[in-house]
């Protein structure tokens, strides 16, 4: 368990009675879970496996059924197919008041009859305990969210950001033994989101809890979690750090899912060493790194980052033979879009295709920028080269 | 606090020409009402005769007393059972014949009156039902309960789904979730429905004309067959005191409300 917070044991009497997985330990398995509704198969055979004390994020574009999963983890809807397994215990077909899983609402759920306090006290006063603790553990919980003051506020009386503390605390009042977050940060402003994420963080660390958030917001999952789980259409299309995610997509969809990326159709043409040399469509013949996995005949697709390309005046010395062999792609500049921090390029490429190159504004001045039509080099590494069945 | 906006003068008017069409005629019938004159229409100075009179009218008092047992018992039915129509139609699953149900559940606010009266009347007389306090009461809540559903369906379906699952989450089985979350917040919009049916009963003149038995006239049907025969200040009296006791009713319920929106579930604390 994580360091504890004084006078809070935080290892027992988690609401559930049954004793917490270690941390690293399998807390939550999922196996084959599907749920339909109607016609409509909102999750489609879903597998997974969370660590205790894991940050995992749910990523998906809306309608990809990451709210229905975690719904079915919270217990408003039952799965029609497949096992969900919280420390061994098969939960699929359990009431939500029966298991140890609190969840934090999109828009809070913040009980408008009650006070802040009595929103804490809520499930504490269910599970029948008795009042004196019931008010210390409410002290504990709005001194963690730091509210101190506000007991007495009624919902309508407070912050989003306020309330957003309160249904953090409701959630975590019962110490469950796994938290869901339901976009728990959308409705907060760009500001409070960044610091806000950065507490949930340190306070996951500190309880050594396990949390579930479901967001559609990419940065936030990237930000947030140990691990991201993107869903497509019902299935979980990788599952893998953010890292990991970002720099070896397992799909075309997850690539253009996550970030920025250029993606050129081709075909695979010869091998040179652990290099593999790719005819394309619109970029001519590309070098890349082999991929772990061997890729087999047919389509694929090279994939590049925006920010893994470099661009120059000039085309740089690529000494054959070397590790270091270049893509060069020749084209004039088509559009420039200004970040701040990075200026993005697109260029039209002699070959015909597009690309999009990020270049970080290192310097204030911009005497490096390039400016519309003018002539450049784009060049980049096989190592920054994925290649993706397609 | 919020600082009130200061009102202009045409709001002004307004305001007092939209007051004085809706309370104009029953100021001048309040006004007669203590009247000393037996003549409804000339003024003869003041005078409380006609209370004095209307408490010795035993058919007067117990028409007013029916009409209030009545209106108390029908309007209690038509809550409980407009209530759980409510809820069934909002928070249900879709059940088969869901629209159908709700549509049949809203006939009885477009029906007009006398086919509801003669109908209900139909029915009595073939069951051979004894007409009186119970028929008119049954016939009332007919009338009245759709008029509680609207109402509560309403507040049910302005009120975010997820505060019940959020209860369930914090361990309320379904009904304690009903109870502990949803009941203190649609509890305005029970009361304001109770208070319509309430209403209604006490006003309605047509289908209690059709259900009631002999010997069970409730205020309406008895103010109505006095007025037949002349208008008497007496009339103006009954009818000062009921606006009266609805006056009282409202501020009640309008007290009650603002007390249960403003005080959580336990004043108490923990």
């Amino acid at each position: 368990m994580a360091e504890e917070l004084p006078g809070m044991n935080v290892a027992a009497e988690t609401a559930g009675g049954d004793a917490c997985p270690a941390t690293g330990q399998p807390l939550l398995l999922i196996e084959g879970v599907a749920k339909t509704f109607g016609m409509f198969r909102a999750v489609d055979g879903v597998s997974l496996d969370i660590k205790a004390g894991e940050f995992f994020a749910l990523l998906g574009p809306s309608g990809c059924g990451k709210t229905t999963l975690l719904r079915m983890l919270a217990g408003f809807e039952a799965p029609d197919e497949g096992r969900i397994l919280l420390g061994g215990k098969d939960i699929a077909q359990a009431l939500p008041h029966e298991r140890p899983i609190n969840m934090m609402f999109q828009n809070y759920a913040l009980f408008p009859h009650l006070s802040v306090r009595d929103n804490i006290a809520f499930g504490l006063k269910r599970a029948g305990m008795p009042r004196a603790d019931i008010a210390t553990r409410v002290a504990e919980m709005v001194a963690l969210v730091k509210l101190e003051g506000l007991e007495k506020r009624k919902p309508d009386q407070l912050s989003g950001g306020q309330r957003q503390r309160v249904a953090l605390a409701r959630a975590l009042a019962r110490r469950p033994q796994l938290l869901l977050l339901d976009e728990p940060l959308a409705a907060l402003d760009k500001k409070l989101r960044e610091s806000t994420q950065a507490e949930l963080m340190e306070l996951q660390r500190r309880l050594g809890m396990t949390f579930i958030i479901v967001t559609h917001d990419q940065e936030e999952a990237m930000t947030m979690a140990d691990r991201i789980g993107v869903m497509n259409a019902g299935k979980l299309a990788q599952v893998a750090s953010p890292r990991e995610l970002y720099e070896a997509p397992r799909s075309r969809w997850v690539a253009e899912f996550v970030g920025d990326i250029n993606l050129f159709d081709g075909e695979s043409k010869l091998r040179d060493g652990r290099r593999l040399v790719i005819g394309t469509r619109d970029a001519g013949a590309l070098v890349v790194t082999e991929p772990r996995e061997a890729v087999g005949a047919g389509k694929l697709a090279v994939a590049i980052r925006p920010e893994k390309i470099k661009l120059s005046r000039r085309a740089p010395v690529n000494e054959a033979g070397r590790e270091t062999a270049i893509n060069t792609l020749e084209g004039v500049i088509a559009d420039i879009c200004y970040l701040g921090g990075t200026t993005t390029y697109k260029v039209k490429l002699d070959t015909g295709g597009m690309l999009q190159a990020s270049v970080a504004n290192s310097a204030r001045l911009d005497v490096d920028a390039y400016s519309l039509n003018q002539h450049v080099v784009a060049w980049f590494t096989p190592d920054d080269c994925v290649v993706l069945q397609s | 606090m919020r600082k009130v906006s200061r009102l202009s003068r045409f709001n002004i008017a307004s305001l007092a020409l939209g007051l004085a069409f809706l309370y104009l005629p029953i100021l001048i019938l309040v006004l007669y009402s203590f009247n000393a004159s037996r003549l409804v229409t000339v003024w003869g100075g003041w005078s409380l005769r006609w209370y004095h009179e209307l408490f010795n009218d035993r058919a007067m008092i117990e028409a007013a007393w029916m009409s209030l047992r009545v209106a108390v018992a029908s309007a209690t039915i038509a809550t409980l059972l407009g209530t759980l129509a409510a809820v069934a139609l909002s928070r249900g699953e879709r059940f088969r014949g869901r629209t159908l149900f709700s549509g049949m559940l809203y006939a009885p606010l477009v029906m007009p009156e006398v086919i509801t009266g003669l109908s209900l009347l139909l029915l009595f007389v073939a069951l051979n039902v004894e007409r009186g306090f119970w028929t008119v009461t049954i016939a009332h809540t007919t009338l009245t309960m759709c008029f509680v559903t609207v109402v509560v369906q309403s507040r049910l379906g302005s009120l975010d789904r997820s505060l019940e699952e959020a209860a369930m989450d914090l361990g309320c089985n379904p009904v304690g979730a009903f109870v502990v979350v949803t009941l203190p917040l649609i509890a305005p919009a029970i009361v304001a429905g109770w208070m319509l049916a309430f209403t209604l009963s006490l006003d309605d003149l047509v289908i209690a004309s059709f259900t009631t038995g002999p010997g069970s006239a409730t205020l309406p049907i008895r103010i109505y067959s006095e007025v037949r025969l002349g208008v008497k200040p007496e009339i103006n009296a009954i009818c000062t005191l009921v606006i009266a006791l609805i006056a009282v009713v409202i501020v009640i319920a309008s007290l009650a409300s603002k007390l249960s929106s403003s005080q959580g579930e336990s004043a108490a604390p923990l």
